[in-house]
C-alpha cells in the first residue's frame, strides 16, 4: 500500500503544470472571449507536440500508454489555470473511448482516423447523453454521440449544431443532434451501455479533478487579495471572519483530493467499484468548488462582483462544471444505491475494495 | 395580538390588486442596467405615480397615500404577487425619501420629493470609496464650503444605477481637518453637474449595474446639504437603523421567489434529485415566511410608536442568505442546464430568470454592509460581546 504519486507521475504533472501556467493566463483567457472560435490553437498545438493528447492512448496506437492516475494531477492543473480548451476531455474522455472501441474490435476505419486526428490536435467531441451540451462543438471535426444505448461516430458535416450561451464566457456550448443510422453505429445494446458507462466515469473524474483545481485557484487569489486589501488600517484578511471563509474551503479541498485519487486508481482496475468511487469524487469536488466560488466572491467584497475581477473566470467555470457529467442528484443517487444494496461491501476493511481481503482473512 | 386584517386593509389590498392587474406591463421590461431598460422602468415609475402608487407611505401632498407601514407591506405583497417591474426608483423612495421627510427643510422636500415620486429624478447612492468600503468612516471625498456653494473633489465607487441616474446622494467630508465619522455631511448632487465623470463598472453579468463617480471641483449650492453640516454620519446611521433596515428588501420579494421555487420543485419531483433539495425547498419557504412575520412584528411595533434596536442587523443577514439558498436550490433543480443564459423564448420558458437571480444573490451578502460586518454588529452591539 502506497497512496502517493510516484516520482515519474510527479515529474510528469510538473511538466504539464509549467506549460499550462505559463500559457494560460487570465488576460489570454479574456482575449479568447472575443474570438470566433474561443480557442487558443497555439496552446493546443503545444500540448499536441508534447504528446499529451495521447497520454492515455497505448503506445502501440501512438500514445504515451499512461493511466488515469497519471492524468489526474494534470486535470487539476487544467482547472487551476481555468484552461478553456477541452484538453481534459480530449485526453481523459474521448481518447480512451476511441481506444475502448478499438480494443473491442468494434466499429470501422473511421475510429482509427478519429483517434489519429485527436492525437494530431483536432477536436473530437464526446456527447454523452447525460450532458445536454457539447463544449466547442462548432470546432470539433468528429463526434462520438449517443442515441439510447447506441454509440455513433460521425464527421462534423453529419451533425446539426445549435449553439447556446453559457454563463461562462470561456465555454462555447451547443446542443448537437444527428440522425442515428447503422452506417455510423459503433456499438449498441449492452456493449454500447458499457462503453457509455465507463465514459461517464472518466468524464466525471476529469471534471472532479478540474473542480478542485478551480477551488484551489480561487483560494489562492483570495488569499492574495485579502492580504493586499486594507480596511480599518489593516489587511481585511486579518479578520477571523475572512480567514474562516477561506479556511472552510481549504478543508473541503483537502478531503476531496484523496477521494479523487482513489477514484482515478479504482476506475482503472475495478469497474464494479468505479461508480461509487467516481460519484464520491464528483460530489465532494463540486461541493468544494461551489463553496469556493461563494466564499471567494464574498472575501473580495464588491470587487468580487465585477466583470473586471479575474475571479469570475474561475467562479463561472465552477458553476458550469459542478453539474456537467452528472449533477449532485445523479451522483448521490449512485452512492445511495450502492449503500443500500443487500450485500453492499461496506466498512473499514473495504476502503480499497475486496483486494484488501484474502480468502483466509475473509473466513 | 390580533392577526386579522381590518376591513380597510382588506379593501386596500383589493384596490391595489385591481390597479396592478390593469396596469402591470404584460411583458417583462428589459433590465434597468441597460439604457433602454432604464427608460422603460422610468416610464413604469411614472405610471405608478399617476395612480399615486409610487410610495404609498408618503403624504398625499407628495404623491403618496398617507399609508402606514402595514399597508405598505400589503402593497408590496400585491406588487410582487403581480410580477410588477423592479423599482428603479428604490434608492430615492426607500432610502433618501424617508431621510428627506425626517431631516429635510420644507423647501428641500418640495424641491426633491415630487420629482422623485414622478420618476423624473432617479437617485444613486454615493457612500463607498475605493478605500472606504466596510470602513465607511474612512471617506475622503471632500466638499469644501465656498460662499453659498460646496465644491466637491474626490471619488465614489460602486454606486448602483449611477450610469443612468440623474442625482446622487451621499456622504462627503466637509471638515477637512476631521477624522473618521466626524466632519461628514450628507449632500445631494446632480450627476450632470460640471466636473463629474461617471465610469460604468460592469457587474458579474456583464451589465454596468454600478459606476465609479469622479468629482473634479463640482459646485453645488449649500441648499443641497441635507441636515446640519457635520451631521452626516448620524443621519446616515439613523436611517440605516430605521426604515432602511425595514424597507430595503421587502419580504414579499422572497415569498414570491420561494413560491416559484416550490413550483419549480413540483415540476421536477419525478426526477432523481439531490436529497438536500427537498430540505432546502422547505427551508426556503419557511424562512421567507419567518422574514415576513418578523417584518410584520416590527412594522406593528413602529406603528404603535416603538422603535427598532440593534436587532435590525439580523434582517440583512437573514434575507441575503435566504436569497442565496433560494437561488442555489433553483440552480440544483435546473441541473446541467442551469448554466444557460436564456436567449430564446423557449429557453426563457424552460429556465426563467433563475440564473440572473442567482448571480444577483451573490451580491446580497456584500452590499448594504457585508454580512461579516453585520455579524460583528450583532455580536458586539446586540449581544454585548467584547470588541477587543
Ligand atoms: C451589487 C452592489 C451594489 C452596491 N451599491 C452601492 C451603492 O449604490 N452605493 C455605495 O456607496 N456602495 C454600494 N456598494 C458597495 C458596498 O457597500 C460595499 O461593497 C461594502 O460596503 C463592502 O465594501 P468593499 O466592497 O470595499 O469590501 P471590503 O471592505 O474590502 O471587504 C472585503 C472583505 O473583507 C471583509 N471585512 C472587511 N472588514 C471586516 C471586518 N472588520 N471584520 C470582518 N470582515 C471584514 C468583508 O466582509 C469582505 O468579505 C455596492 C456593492 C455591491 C456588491
Amino acid at each position: 500500500m502506497d497512496f502517493t504519486f510516484t516520482e515519474d507521475q510527479q515529474m510528469f504533472a510538473e511538466a504539464a503544470r509549467s506549460v499550462l501556467t505559463a500559457e494560460v493566463t487570465a488576460d489570454r483567457i479574456r482575449e479568447r472571449w472575443s474570438t470566433a472560435s474561443g480557442l487558443d490553437l497555439s496552446l493546443l498545438q503545444q500540448i499536441q507536440e508534447l504528446g499529451l493528447l495521447g497520454m492515455l492512448v497505448p503506445e502501440a496506437l501512438g500514445g504515451l500508454g499512461l493511466g488515469q492516475a497519471d492524468f489526474v494531477m494534470m486535470g487539476q492543473t487544467c482547472g487551476y489555470v481555468a484552461c478553456p480548451e477541452p484538453i481534459a476531455e480530449q485526453v481523459m474522455v474521448t481518447a480512451p473511448l476511441l481506444v475502448d472501441v478499438l480494443d473491442r474490435g468494434l466499429g470501422h476505419g473511421a475510429v482509427q482516423t478519429a483517434l489519429d486526428a485527436l492525437q494530431g490536435g483536432a477536436l473530437v467531441a464526446t456527447g454523452h447523453p447525460i450532458n445536454p451540451f457539447i463544449n466547442f462543438a462548432e470546432q470539433a471535426e468528429w463526434f462520438l454521440l449517443g442515441h439510447g444505448e447506441g454509440l455513433y461516430l460521425l464527421p462534423a458535416a453529419e451533425v446539426t449544431i445549435k449553439p447556446c450561451k453559457s454563463v461562462d464566457p470561456s465555454r462555447r456550448i451547443a446542443e448537437v443532434s444527428f440522425e442515428a443510422s447503422d452506417a455510423h453505429c459503433l456499438a449498441k445494446g449492452e456493449s454500447g451501455a458499457t462503453l457509455w458507462r465507463s465514459t461517464l466515469n472518466r468524464g466525471a473524474l476529469s471534471t472532479a479533478a478540474q473542480l478542485v483545481g478551480l477551488a484551489q485557484a480561487m483560494i489562492d487569489q483570495s488569499v492574495r487579495y485579502t492580504t493586499d486589501r486594507e480596511q480599518f488600517g489593516r489587511p481585511v484578511g486579518v479578520n477571523q471572519a475572512v480567514k474562516h471563509l477561506l479556511a472552510d474551503v481549504a478543508v473541503q479541498i483537502e478531503y476531496a483530493k484523496p477521494v479523487i485519487y482513489r477514484a482515478a486508481y479504482t476506475a482503472a482496475i475495478s469497474p464494479t467499484r468505479a461508480d461509487l468511487a467516481v460519484s464520491h469524487a464528483k460530489v465532494v469536488a463540486a461541493r468544494a468548488a461551489l463553496l469556493a466560488a461563494r466564499h471567494c466572491i464574498q472575501a473580495h467584497g464588491a470587487m468580487g462582483y465585477t466583470w473586471e475581477c479575474d475571479l469570475q473566470i474561475w467562479v463561472k467555470r465552477a458553476w458550469a462544471l459542478a453539474r456537467e457529467w452528472g449533477d449532485e442528484g445523479f451522483h448521490k443517487n449512485r452512492i445511495h444505491e450502492w449503500l443500500l444494496r443487500p450485500n453492499a461491501l461496506l466498512g473499514p476493511d473495504l476502503t480499497f475494495g475486496r483486494g484488501s481481503i484474502t480468502d483466509s482473512v475473509a473466513a | 395580538m390580533d392577526l386579522r386584517y381590518t376591513d380597510e386593509q382588506i379593501a386596500f389590498r383589493g384596490e391595489v390588486r385591481g390597479w396592478l392587474n390593469a396596469n402591470v406591463p404584460k411583458k417583462p421590461l428589459p433590465s434597468f442596467d441597460t439604457a433602454e431598460g432604464f427608460e422603460a422602468h422610468r416610464e413604469w415609475e411614472r405610471t405608478l405615480a399617476q395612480g399615486n402608487w409610487g410610495m404609498v407611505t408618503w403624504p398625499e401632498d407628495f404623491g403618496g397615500r398617507g399609508c402606514d407601514l402595514l399597508e405598505w407591506l400589503i402593497f408590496e405583497e400585491e406588487y410582487y404577487r403581480a410580477g410588477a417591474p423592479l423599482r428603479v426608483n428604490q434608492n430615492g423612495i426607500f432610502l433618501l425619501g424617508p431621510t428627506l421627510m425626517e431631516y429635510g427643510t420644507e423647501a428641500q422636500k418640495a424641491r426633491f420629493i415630487p420629482a422623485m415620486a414622478k420618476g423624473d429624478e432617479i437617485w444613486a447612492q454615493g457612500w463607498s470609496e475605493p478605500n472606504a468600503g466596510s470602513d465607511m468612516a474612512a471617506i475622503r471625498c471632500r466638499a469644501v464650503r465656498d460662499g453659498d456653494d460646496f465644491v466637491i473633489t474626490g471619488q465614489k465607487i460602486w454606486s448602483t444605477r449611477a450610469v443612468y441616474a440623474d442625482w446622487v446622494f451621499g456622504l462627503f467630508r466637509t471638515d477637512p481637518d476631521s477624522e473618521r465619522h466626524h466632519g461628514l455631511s450628507k449632500i445631494l448632487v446632480p450627476l450632470d453637474a460640471k466636473g463629474i465623470t461617471v465610469r460604468p463598472i460592469p457587474q458579474l453579468n456583464g451589465l454596468p449595474g454600478f459606476a465609479e463617480i469622479f468629482f473634479d471641483e463640482v459646485r453645488v449650492p449649500a441648499f443641497n446639504l441635507l441636515g446640519g453640516e457635520g451631521e452626516g454620519w448620524r443621519i446616515a446611521m439613523a436611517t440605516a437603523g430605521f426604515e432602511r433596515g425595514l424597507m430595503l428588501r421587502s419580504p414579499a420579494r422572497f415569498q414570491q421567489a420561494a413560491k416559484r421555487l416550490v413550483e419549480l420543485y413540483r415540476s421536477r419531483s419525478n426526477e432523481v434529485l439531490d436529497p438536500t433539495i427537498e430540505d432546502a425547498v422547505l427551508r426556503c419557504y419557511m424562512d421567507a415566511e419567518a422574514y415576513a412575520l418578523s417584518t410584520y412584528h416590527t412594522a406593528s411595533l413602529l406603528c404603535a410608536g416603538g422603535s427598532i434596536g440593534p436587532e435590525a442587523s439580523c434582517n440583512k443577514i437573514f434575507w441575503s442568505e435566504l436569497d442565496l439558498l433560494i437561488h442555489e436550490t433553483a440552480m440544483k433543480l435546473l441541473g446541467a442546464r442551469a448554466e444557460i443564459e436564456p436567449q430564446t423564448a423557449q429557453e426563457f420558458a424552460d429556465l426563467g430568470t433563475w440564473l440572473d437571480g442567482f448571480m444577483f444573490s451573490q451580491s446580497g451578502p456584500i452590499y448594504a454592509g457585508t454580512n461579516e460586518i453585520q455579524r460583528n454588529i450583532i455580536a458586539e452591539r446586540m449581544l454585548g460581546m467584547p470588541r477587543k
